[in-house]
């Protein structure tokens, strides 16, 4: 270490610099800004009432979403099984932006090749580029399987996917018993989740399919007792709380689409594209399976048709189990789908939780906060929300509509809402975006907003609190490694919640501090 | 100093043997070694800004995330509408760092994703009516709005939506510019088409439209400076230390305003030549404003800029130009002194966008550091002129390289730090590889200018340095045949 010391301010205080404060000052010349009294007022009109309504009145621009789009939940799908390529076809800045978005939120790598549409394929369609694209793919990335993805452009041109990947092995592009699996994902069709579930499905039956197998509920070996599936799951540490709860069962099973590994690598000065991921041969192998255990149902919906109509097993759909009762629930339906009683290790976790729950009850008693995610992480929250004695005020989620079925999602959430009177207060916003719930915590303040990194903006134009739950969170290192579900995840959310409850209580405007809580 | 010129041609052949052959001929057309003659002719033969090959993992992006992510995004006092689905709008969306001084949602519309999230009726119906009504919305939503952008993603042109009349009707309708820009991601090779589609609407619907107060014998703009971490700030304030007026900042921070009175400026100071250069030569013809580029990643290159600058204007702005130099050089030297011993002779390799692999090659040596290959994701043959002469002899220039070429030329050259982006950066901390992001400066910055330059060295320092990379369990390097580092 050096003894001489340099003082190296960087962009969070260099910028405080009176020379800096002085260069704002003198380009406003330049700028024709806004006077101070118009922003003045413009700044209380987006925070009154009457801004509110016509912020709810609008109907065709949308505001800092909280959403993505099909082809992202894709590619997250795709690294799911072993060894296998995410190939989206169509422009190659989607597939930039769906690497960078997935790497940001899991500071990891996003293994991903696209067939670089331009004009030319614009006008012709995008065949060479798939033949060229997959020859080239395979050849590079060593890839035991390809998944092939389209974007918007692919989808408004209509290309065949499944004739171009025929024409692909016909021209020896890629071997006849190569398996390239696909999926339709136009981006102006419902979001990440939709992306997710249609590659899922399309994978499971795709393999299952070239296997050439019927369907056999329940003749399995032990391996394929059941099949799990988490959905779009941007914690890696749930893969690990799943298995840890399914082991304690001392019952075997196959998770359908574990990214956890790509998502979750070692770093060990070598580099390997693929880590992971559920083995292709397990996937037709799944259909024997005893059932299948859902926990994102509205995430997994087209997925949960397939296994119940074609594999013909009885599925327990779920949603992001979060707290003591919905891991309960869990427990319940794996007891159900494998006949195994509850483990007592889990009972006695339970018991530690519950503790646990007690000692944080009173920071946490009639907190009001609003909440935004996807649907089924929605109706975790709320559901741990409501017993622990938080109230949910605002509930926003801007992917819950048409095509989930918004109406359904809705009833379910308002009827979980009225098993407690801790749910009276709240309301829930469908297709709605952050700008809505910025007015709505400004009009209606409460203590916390629980969501992703995207609602900071919100929050902090409110000077609200924010709890980093759900996707995507890029301003935060490693929450994505901790598990949410399960007991253990209950018990992460509680510290999670409570210690920024208690920070702010330590930063209180009276400035009395206290040791001991 | 040179690098083994045969050996590294050798490398990039064996490097290039995976492909196919349609694949590897091509690729190998955007691979150059650097000779004393190329160094000097500046003559390459290297292909590029051509169509990537499909299936490769290429780190291009888009004409849009050239267009809004890069060139219109910054623009604080307007409201870039992500025109087309959800997508596009949500994952550029503050992910640049381009800061700008303002009220977010008030009189700053940088750091918001506005986007008109297309939904299969408009795909079959057209989204014009509805582009009408965002229009209309936004103005009610943000009434301190200054103009819009309208950013086409994909389907836009593909559905042959007639994005200029809607713009043209609404900018009657709310007395303000809205400006429709066929930034569609399919249209070009990469970024690049979309900051030359960016550039022409900005000089087709903003330039020249509204006047200056008073001009000056020291008027000059910023160009091409997107002020990530700050970055235009901390030249803009040497340029204004040495007595120059700098009237339009573009586009970091910057404003309507700025863009409409910039014809008035004496001088057009470029930094990013790659995304601006069209603009800088299309104000020289209309306006007669000439233009310079300049430098200002590390002292050395910033010295040279700054007097080359100041080489522009009167004897007044010179010796204010030594001042400035003579004031921030005990500084510089101080920061040089500290770190260059603790980076001297470290191996670097960069593939940046369209101009830092070249611009941040003096700051690096600066640092004692050593450039041993560098590439672009969507330069022209004008960037690879510029780039022979800084390179050292042997050095390997690559153009559009895919993942996988860059991974094994970074441990066949046994590099020490790699420069790039979010999509590599964690393949290189697998491989137990320091990285540096340096498209959007890691969360840090800014790195222009001479209070950069600190942070540039703090942070290479930072990166090469730190224990965390003597944890590695790795496995034994074996230095392979046709290296020659």
């Amino acid at each position: 270490m050096s003894k001489e010391r340099i003082d190296i301010p960087d962009y969070s205080t260099l910028f405080t610099e009176e020379r800096y404060v002085q260069q704002r000052e003198n380009k406003k010349q330049f700028e024709a800004p806004c006077s101070d009294e118009a922003k003045a007022e413009a700044l209380a009109y987006s925070k009154s009432a009457e801004y509110l309504e016509k912020n709810f009145e609008r109907k065709a621009v949308v505001i800092n979403p909280h959403k993505a789009c099909q082809p992202l939940g894709s590619v997250m799908a795709a690294l799911g099984f072993e060894k296998t390529l995410p190939f989206v076809h169509g422009s190659q800045g989607c597939n930039s932006y769906f690497r960078s978005h997935l790497s940001r939120h899991f500071k990891e790598p996003t293994p991903a090749v696209s067939s670089s549409m331009t004009e030319d394929a614009a006008v012709f369609g995008g065949m060479s580029n798939m033949i060229d694209g997959l020859q080239n793919a395979v050849a590079l990335y060593k890839p035991e399987m390809v998944a092939v993805c389209t974007t918007c452009m692919a989808e408004v041109i209509g290309d065949d996917l499944s004739a171009f990947i025929g024409n692909a092995r016909q021209k020896g592009a890629i071997a006849e018993d190569f398996p390239v699996t696909f999926a339709n994902t136009p981006s102006f069709i419902g979001s990440h989740i939709t992306g997710y579930d249609a590659m899922i499905k399309n994978i499971l039956s795709q393999l299952f399919d070239r296997s050439g197998q019927t369907a056999a509920p329940g003749t399995g070996e032990e391996g394929e007792k059941l099949n799990v599936l988490l959905g779009f799951e941007p914690y890696t540490g749930n893969f690990a709380e799943i298995r840890k709860i399914l082991n304690a069962f001392d019952t075997k099973y196959t998770i359908l689409g574990d990214h956890s590994g790509n998502y979750d690598s070692p770093a060990n000065g070598e580099y390997e594209y693929y880590y992971g991921g559920t083995k292709l041969a397990d996937v037709p192998k799944a259909a024997n399976a005893l059932g299948s255990l859902v926990l994102q149902k509205y995430t997994l919906k087209k997925t949960q048709e397939y296994i119940s109509g074609t594999w013909k097993q009885p599925i327990s759909s779920l949603s992001t189990p979060l707290g003591v009762k919905a891991t309960d629930k869990l427990l319940e339906a794996i007891s159900q789908l494998t006949g195994l009683p509850v483990p007592e290790s889990l009972k006695e976790e339970r018991g530690r939780v519950v503790d646990a729950y007690t000692d944080s009850h009173p920071y946490l008693h009639g907190k009001r906060v609003a909440l935004a995610g996807d649907p089924d992480l929605l109706l975790g929250l709320i559901g741990f929300c409501l017993e622990v004695g938080i109230e949910p005020v605002h509930i926003l989620c801007s992917n819950g509509d048409v095509e989930f079925d918004g109406k359904k999602w809705k009833e379910e959430v308002e009827a979980l809402l009225a098993t407690s009177p801790y749910g009276s207060e709240a309301t829930v916003y469908v297709g709605k975006d952050l700008w809505h719930l910025r007015s709505l915590l400004i009009n209606d303040p409460v203590d916390l907003a629980i969501g992703s990194s995207h609602v900071k903006f919100a929050a902090k134009d409110a000077g609200v609190p924010l709890v980093r739950v759900g996707f995507p969170i890029f301003d935060r290192h490693h929450m994505h490694r901790n598990p949410i579900i399960g007991y253990q995840g209950a018990l992460n959310l509680l510290t999670l919640i409570v210690n920024i409850v208690l920070e702010q209580l330590d930063n209180n405007p009276s400035g009395l501090v206290d040791l001991v809580r | 100093m040179g690098l083994d010129i045969e050996a590294n041609k050798k490398l990039v052949e064996e490097i290039l043997e995976a492909y196919p052959d349609k694949t590897k001929k091509d690729r190998k057309k955007h691979f150059q070694i650097n000779t004393e003659e190329t160094k000097e002719s500046c003559s390459c033969s290297l292909k590029s800004n051509v169509k990537s090959r499909p299936g490769v993992m290429t780190p291009r992006g888009c004409s849009y995330a050239g267009s809004k992510g890069v060139v219109w995004g910054p623009i604080k006092d307007m409201v870039h509408i992500s025109h087309g689905p959800v997508g596009c709008g949500q994952y550029s969306w503050g992910t640049r760092r381009n800061y700008a001084n303002g009220t977010l949602g008030i009189d700053n519309f940088t750091a918001m994703q506005i986007t008109s999230d297309f939904q299969e009726t408009d795909i079959v119906f057209g989204g014009d009516k509805k582009l009408e009504v965002i229009c209309r919305e936004i103005k009610e939503m943000f009434p301190l709005a200054k103009g819009i952008s309208v950013q086409s993603e994909c389907p836009i042109g593909l559905i042959g939506d007639d994005i200029e009349a809607v713009s043209k009707k609404m900018a009657k309708e709310l007395e303000m510019p809205v400006v429709p820009v066929r930034c569609e991601g399919f249209r070009g090779v990469s970024q690049s088409l979309g900051h030359h589609i960016a550039n022409d609407a900005i000089r087709d619907y903003v330039m020249g439209k509204a006047e200056l107060a008073e001009t000056g014998p020291y008027d000059v703009n910023i160009i091409g400076d997107y002020n990530i971490g700050g970055d235009a700030w901390a030249s803009r304030i040497l340029l204004e230390e040495m007595g120059l007026r700098v009237v339009a900042q573009w586009s970091g921070d910057g404003t309507l305003n700025e863009l409409q009175v910039a014809h008035k400026a004496k001088l057009n100071l470029i930094h990013c030549h790659r995304s601006m250069n069209y603009m800088v030569t299309h104000m020289e013809q209309a306006y007669g404003i000439p233009y310079l580029e300049y430098n200002f990643f590390g002292p050395s290159k910033t010295y040279e800029s700054l007097r080359a600058i100041a080489a522009k204007f009167d004897a007044t702005i010179q010796e204010n130009c030594e001042k400035v130099i003579a004031k921030y050089k005990p500084q510089m030297d101080a920061i040089i002194g500290k770190y260059r011993p603790r980076l001297e002779g470290k191996k670097v390799m960069l593939l940046i966008g369209g101009l830092r692999s070249r611009h941040t090659i003096g700051a690096y040596e600066d640092l004692g550091m050593e450039i041993v290959a560098t590439g672009y994701e969507f330069a022209h043959k004008d960037d690879y002129e510029r780039t022979f002469p800084d390179m050292q002899t042997g050095s390997i220039i690559m153009d559009d390289p895919t993942a996988y070429e860059l991974e094994e030329l970074a441990q066949k050259l046994n590099i020490d730090l790699m420069g790039s982006g979010v999509k590599e950066k964690y393949v290189y901390h697998k491989m137990g590889i320091p990285f540096r992001q340096m498209h959007s400066w890691d969360y840090s910055g800014p790195y222009h200018g001479f209070d950069g330059f600190k942070i540039f060295a703090k942070d290479m320092d930072m990166t090469v340095n730190n224990p965390v990379w003597n944890l590695f369990d790795k496995k034994e390097k074996v230095q392979p045949e046709g290296a020659s580092v």
